[in-house]
């Protein structure tokens, strides 16, 4: 099987979506004559047209809006945003206008659009660069919010989404561009809503998402010489989350750790927890930890960033906990 | 029900002084609108219709003179005061009063009441309830008619208070520099709920501001539906055409309260003010015209009236027996079904 990175199996999913509906644009800035900020559509311009593949100005709530428009009257839109720090600026039209219009208007309206960019952490980016949204999105009923960690998740996924009739917010990983995995020639699909048992193991689970994906496979192998296997359970989707995939896992291990890159109040991790105390209390062998970022702004700081974002010996601290190792 | 179809449906004539019959037509739009929201107005006292609730009384030769340069497969959006705009289209006052009243027959079943009226069969796509974040939705449907090469203009109704948001330059911006076809209308009634536009805007001549996204620019009197027509005719005209978008300040006046709660007039615009104003009541100078044209007796005029008020009723009585939601209403039209 071919071995692509994230960053060409995004493409590949955008450009085959295009090659099939003609109502499929994507608008940004530098999608087009830049060849994208983190080139995901290299090659579109020349293979599409200026009409399809759009270059904005630097005005995340206007051409987020222009989606939503477009999106009304029957077109396709992907709206890339540079990286969802910037989408902060959109969310009026994320929120109250793709989110709603199809409830307020009484079913008249739907909204097939995605919102797709880097979310989360990099390298020294500091404060404002440097922000998982998840748990704002997941928030609002009428999103979809996906979070794939390989390559071959991005492509299935955001297939889907693209196809979806609802508003889809895609969460990428600017450290996952360049990361290498298999995907198929021949074209497939992944639903919405399914989570992926990325491991089987028996003794603990980890529930995670997007770039943690990569930390909590680590984790488990890590973690296998010492004879502790792990159940990784890659959510994929965020909203509509998989509860029942999260269910059968903790009733197999009796013990979990829900890691995130984003803050720890009303995370995405306090919602599995609570999906997990509902449905699997008796099951518990211990406390759920979670893992995730400080509950600071990020620092620019090289050891303090370190500090502060969710990682591997974190990870494997948590589970050595939950068994009571420690 | 032939009085709820309005000049909407009709093809447009570019004379913006009609004939006889347009007149007329005008005159039945823009008094159905009138009589309609006299009768919002008792009901909300009444306890039927809750929530927000904005009154568009004395705009109406804005709404019905748009309206009446437009094709059917037009578009138009507008803001939360949307009740006139949505009558003078040609929705169905049973469906906007159901809508209203939070009933299953309304015309967005019910979800979204007085602020969030829709419909697909007119092209209305909706008031909405965010001070200017309904215009890049506007400029995101002149995008898909240029994408699809089609000759629609999409028409952008906005109170004259979106002009300060970044919205609205973010979104005339883009129709500036993409040539969309879009009239985008100020409906400049003065005052952005309690604050004067002298109070909130630093140039007053707020169409100007087109300039600053290369778009052509015009301001009218928007109590005379004629000079509505031409200006509105013109700009229709440039975006179907030439794929030119405009920005058109029409003034106009807001004759009741912002909103239900406040008081029409007081603490921000005294009576006095109030009373010049209503003055210039656009009915009364289109029916003041057509009588001395000789082409309304007092008669005709009271026909039509007591036609209009019965219309009115017919949507109140329509409304009352419409059915509540069902519970199971309550998780409908979250998602859309995904079959492709």
């Amino acid at each position: 099987m071919p071995v692509i990175t994230y960053r060409d199996a995004l493409g590949a999913a955008i450009r085959e979506e295009m090659q099939r509906d003609d109502r499929v644009f994507l608008m940004g800035e530098e999608v087009a004559v830049y060849q994208g900020a983190y080139k995901v559509s290299k090659g579109f311009l020349q293979e599409f047209g200026e009409m399809r593949v759009v270059d904005t100005p630097i005005t995340e709530l206007g051409f987020a809006g222009v989606g939503v428009g477009a999106a009304m009257v029957g077109l396709r839109p992907v709206i890339e945003f540079m990286t969802w720090n910037f989408a902060l600026l959109a969310l009026d039209q994320v929120v109250n206008a793709a989110a709603k219009m199809l409830y307020m208007s009484g079913g008249q309206f739907k909204i097939p659009i995605v919102f797709r960019g880097p979310n989360g952490a990099a390298l020294q980016l500091s404060a404002q660069h440097s922000q998982a949204w998840e748990s704002w999105l997941a928030h609002i009923p009428g999103l979809k919010v996906i979070a794939p960690g390989t390559p071959y998740d991005a492509k299935g996924l955001l297939k889907s989404a693209i196809r979806d009739d609802n508003p889809v917010c895609v969460l990428e990983g600017e450290m996952l561009y360049n990361t290498k995995g298999e995907v198929p020639d021949e074209e497939y699909l992944i639903p919405l809503g399914k989570a992926d048992l990325k491991r089987q193991g028996e003794h603990c689970s980890i529930i995670t998402h997007g770039k943690m994906v990569l930390v909590a496979m680590q984790a488990a192998d890590q973690l296998a010489k010492e004879g502790i296997n792990i159940d990784v359970v890659d959510l994929r989707t965020i909203r509509p989350m998989d509860v029942e995939a999260i269910g059968e896992s903790v009733k197999k291990t009796n013990r979990a750790v829900v890691l995130e890159e984003g803050w720890e109040i009303c995370g995405v991790g306090a919602q599995v927890v609570d999906f997990i105390q509902r449905d699997c209390f008796d099951y518990l062998d211990a406390p759920v930890i979670r893992v995730h970022q400080a509950d600071t702004p990020m620092p620019y700081a090289k050891g303090l960033e370190k500090a502060a974002k969710p990682d591997l010996p974190k990870a494997i601290a948590a589970v050595r906990k939950v068994m009571y190792l420690d | 029900m032939t009085a709820t179809r309005t000049a909407a449906k009709r093809k447009s004539d570019p004379a913006p002084q009609g004939d006889a019959a347009l007149n007329l037509e005008m005159l039945r739009s823009m008094l159905l609108q009138r009589r309609f929201e006299e009768r919002c107005a008792e009901a909300y006292a009444l306890g039927k219709i809750g929530g927000f609730c904005h009154l568009y009384i004395g705009q109406e030769a804005v709404s019905t003179g748009t309206m009446s340069m437009l094709r059917p497969d037009d578009y138009v959006i507008t803001t939360y005061r949307d009740h006139g705009p949505a009558l003078a289209r040609g929705m169905t006052p049973r469906s906007v009063m159901a809508e209203l009243f939070g009933r299953q027959d309304g015309c967005s079943r019910g979800k979204g009441g007085s602020m969030h009226l829709f419909d697909a069969n007119t092209n209305f796509l909706g008031g909405h309830g965010i001070v200017g974040g309904h215009v890049p939705l506007a400029a995101g449907v002149g995008f898909a008619i240029k994408y699809r090469g089609g000759d629609q203009v999409m028409v952008c109704f906005m109170g004259e208070s979106v002009v300060n948001t970044g919205a609205f330059h973010e979104a005339l911006n883009m129709a500036g520099l993409w040539k969309l076809p879009c009239v985008f209308i100020i409906e400049n009634n003065r005052y952005g709920m309690g604050t004067a536009l002298e109070r909130a805007s630093a140039i007053h001549d707020i169409y100007e501001r087109g300039a600053a996204y290369n778009m052509p620019r015009n301001q009218c009197d928007g109590q005379d539906v004629f000079a509505v027509r031409q200006a509105v005719g013109e700009a229709v005209e440039r975006a179907r055409k030439e794929q030119v978008p405009t920005l058109l300040e029409i003034r106009t006046y807001r004759f009741m309260g912002h909103s239900m709660s406040d008081a029409v007039s007081g603490t921000y615009r005294p009576k006095s003010e109030l009373e010049e104003q209503m003055k210039r009541d656009p009915i009364t100078l289109l029916r003041t015209h057509m009588q001395e044209a000789g082409q309304l007796t007092d008669e005709q005029l009271q026909k039509l009236d007591e036609e209009l008020k019965a219309v009115v009723q017919d949507a109140w009585d329509f409304a009352e027996a419409s059915p509540e939601l069902p519970v199971e209403a309550l998780y409908e039209d979250v998602y859309a079904d995904t079959t492709t």
